[in-house]
C-alpha cells in the first residue's frame, strides 16, 4: 500500500465537506498523529467520508475505513472504491451471534480482529462503526464485538468516540441524493478497557461515549 | 448595472455607509479594549459581531453592483440556499421529508431566481407561495409517512417563504423600472438596507438605554416597548432624510421606512419565537462557523417584499 492520498479520495472529501458544511470538535482530545482508532455512530454512506476528511491530512494519510465485505464487494465500482481509492480495510461484518452458529461467530471474529490488527500495523489508524450497519439517526445502536477485542489485542492503540450528528438527515439510508444540511462532528476523550470490565460493560460504556458527545436534540 | 458606479448620489449614500461603518469599527474595537465595567463583556462581543456581519453586507452589496444583474441574482441565491440550509439543519424533519427537502433546495429555491432573472413577473410571484405550497405536501405525502404531516409540509413551506420568496424580493428591486429613476435601482436596494439594519441597531441601543416594559418577554426578553419605539422614531427620521436617494418624496420617504421598521420588528420577533421553540438562543450558536446567516436578515426578509410591492404599486406602473 502506497503512502499517499488518492486524487479521487480528496476530491470526494471535498465535495462531503461542502455538502455536509460539517463542523468539526475536537472535544476531548487533540488531532494527533498516533495510532487511533476512531469509532463513530453510522446513520450514512457519508459518514466516513466526512469523518475522514474532517482529520489534517497527515493524519489521514495513514488513516483507513474499516468497511463490510459483502457491501463493498458487491459492485466493481463500489470494490474500485473501497480497495483502491479509499485504502479500506474489508472484513466480514462481525457477527450478532442471533445470526450465525457459535463457532462459525468464533471464526469469523477471530479472523475479523486479526485483519483489523494487521491493518493497523505500526503506524497506520482505523475508522469503524461499531454499530456494524447505518441506523436510523435517532439514537446509537448496540455496538458489535470487534471493537472490545480489537482493544484487548492492541492496548497501544488509543480508542477515540466520535459523534457525527445530522448525516441521517443529509443522506439517509436507502437514498442516493444528498440534502445539503449542516452537519457536527465531535471526538471524544479517548477511552480503554478498564481491567477485570467484561465485554458487554465495555461496549455499553463505549456506546455511551459516542452518545453523549450529541450537540443538537435531545440526548 | 456598472452605470451604478458612476451613480453619484449612489455613491454619497454608499460611501456614508462606509464612514459610518468605520466609526462603528473604531468605537467598537475602543470598547474592546477599556472594557469598562458598566457594559457586558458579552454586548461588545455582540456589537462587534454586528459589525463585523454588517461589512459583510457591504461587500455583496458592492459585489452585487460590480457583478451587476445576473451576478448579483446568483449572489441573493447563495445567501437564500445558505439561510434556508440553516433554518433547515435546526428545524427538524423526518425520514420522509427526503426528497421534498431535495426538491427545495435544488430546484424550487434556483427556479425562484432563474425566473426573476427572466423578469416572468408571475411565476416569480406565485412560484413558492401557489406552486411551492402545493408541491410539497403532496411530495411528502407521496412518500407516504402521514405522521406530523400538517406540521412538516408548513415548516418546509414556511422555511421556503422566508429564506426563498421573502428575500429574493430584495434582487428583484434592481429589475424595477421605475419611470426617470431608471439605472438607481441600486439605491432603493441600499435603502431598503440602510433603514431596516439602522432599525435594529437602534432598537436595540434605545432598549439598552432606556428599555423597561417587555413587549414579549417570552419570546424575547430583550424587546422593550421604549426600545422599539424609540428605533422606529429615529430610524423612521433616518429614512426621511435619505428620501434624495429615492424616487420618494420626504412624507413617502418617511411612510415608507416607517412601514420597513415595522417589518423589520415582526421578523426579528418571529424568528426569535420559532428559536424559542426550537430551544436554541441564536441559529449561529450551534453551527457557529456557517451559522448567524438568518439572525442577520431575519428583519430584512419580512420588510423585502412588502417594500418591493409598495414601491411597485406606487412607483413602477
Amino acid at each position: 500500500m502506497s503512502d499517499g492520498i488518492h486524487p479521487i479520495a480528496s476530491l470526494l472529501a471535498a465535495v462531503a465537506r461542502g455538502i455536509t458544511g460539517v463542523q468539526v470538535q475536537w472535544a476531548g482530545c487533540e488531532p494527533d498523529v498516533r495510532q487511533r482508532i476512531y469509532f463513530a455512530n453510522h446513520t450514512s454512506h457519508l459518514d466516513f467520508v466526512v469523518l475522514w476528511s474532517a482529520l489534517p491530512s497527515e493524519i489521514r494519510a495513514h488513516t483507513r475505513p474499516i468497511a463490510a465485505k459483502d457491501y463493498w464487494e458487491e459492485t466493481p465500482l463500489r470494490h474500485y472504491l473501497a480497495e483502491n481509492v479509499f485504502k479500506a480495510v474489508l472484513v466480514e461484518r462481525g457477527a450478532t451471534s442471533r445470526t450465525k452458529s457459535h463457532d462459525e461467530t468464533k471464526f469469523v471474529g477471530r479472523s475479523l480482529i486479526e485483519d483489523m490488527s494487521a491493518a493497523l500495523g505500526d503506524r497506520n489508524s482505523l475508522i469503524l462503526f461499531p454499530e456494524g450497519t447505518r441506523g436510523s439517526g435517532e439514537k446509537v445502536g448496540e455496538f458489535r464485538g470487534g471493537l472490545y477485542h480489537i482493544a484487548l489485542r492492541r492496548p497501544d492503540v488509543e480508542l477515540v468516540p466520535a459523534h457525527l450528528e445530522n448525516m441521517n438527515r443529509i443522506l439517509p439510508k436507502g437514498e442516493y441524493l444528498p440534502v445539503p444540511m449542516l452537519s457536527l462532528l465531535t471526538f471524544g476523550k479517548p477511552i480503554q478497557v478498564e481491567p477485570h470490565e467484561n465485554k458487554d460493560a465495555f461496549l455499553e460504556r463505549a456506546r455511551d461515549a459516542v452518545s453523549s458527545l450529541r450537540r443538537i436534540g435531545p440526548a | 448595472m456598472l452605470t451604478a458606479i458612476h451613480d453619484s448620489i449612489l455613491m454619497w449614500l454608499f460611501g456614508g455607509v462606509l464612514c459610518l461603518l468605520v466609526i462603528l469599527t473604531v468605537i467598537g474595537r475602543a470598547l474592546k479594549r477599556r472594557n469598562s465595567s458598566n457594559i457586558s463583556r458579552s454586548t461588545i462581543d455582540n456589537f462587534n459581531a454586528q459589525i463585523a456581519a454588517w461589512w459583510k453586507m457591504c461587500v455583496v452589496f458592492m459585489l452585487s453592483l460590480v457583478l451587476g444583474r445576473i451576478g448579483s441574482l446568483v449572489l441573493f441565491g447563495i445567501l437564500s440556499f445558505l439561510a434556508l440550509r440553516e433554518y433547515l439543519t435546526l428545524v427538524p424533519t423526518r425520514r420522509g421529508d427526503h426528497r421534498t427537502l431535495f426538491w427545495s433546495f435544488f430546484v424550487i429555491m434556483p427556479l425562484q431566481y432563474c425566473v426573476l432573472g427572466f423578469q416572468w413577473y408571475i411565476v416569480f410571484a406565485i412560484m413558492i407561495p401557489v406552486l411551492a405550497c402545493i408541491f410539497i405536501p403532496t411530495s411528502i405525502a407521496v412518500a407516504g409517512d402521514t405522521a406530523h404531516f400538517l406540521e412538516r409540509a408548513a415548516k418546509i413551506q414556511f422555511g421556503l417563504m422566508v429564506c426563498g420568496y421573502c428575500l429574493s424580493h430584495a434582487p428583484a428591486l434592481l429589475l424595477l423600472k421605475i419611470p426617470g429613476f431608471e439605472g438607481h435601482d441600486a439605491r432603493l436596494l441600499l435603502y431598503l438596507g440602510i433603514v431596516d439594519q439602522m432599525n435594529d441597531l437602534l432598537q436595540y441601543v434605545w432598549g439598552k438605554l432606556i428599555g423597561r416594559h417587555k413587549i414579549a418577554w417570552r419570546v424575547s426578553p430583550d424587546k422593550t416597548w421604549e426600545g422599539c419605539l424609540g428605533g422606529l422614531v429615529s430610524a423612521t427620521a433616518l429614512g426621511t432624510l435619505l428620501w434624495w436617494a429615492t424616487p420618494f418624496t420626504p412624507l413617502q420617504s418617511a411612510g415608507i421606512s416607517f412601514i420597513i421598521c415595522i417589518l423589520g420588528f415582526s421578523g426579528g420577533l418571529v424568528m426569535s419565537a420559532i428559536k424559542r421553540d426550537i430551544g436554541i438562543k441564536d441559529f449561529g450558536a450551534v453551527v457557529e462557523r456557517h451559522g448567524g446567516i438568518l439572525d442577520r436578515i431575519d428583519s430584512l426578509c419580512f420588510a423585502a417584499p412588502i417594500f418591493f410591492h409598495l414601491v411597485r404599486y406606487y412607483f413602477a406602473p
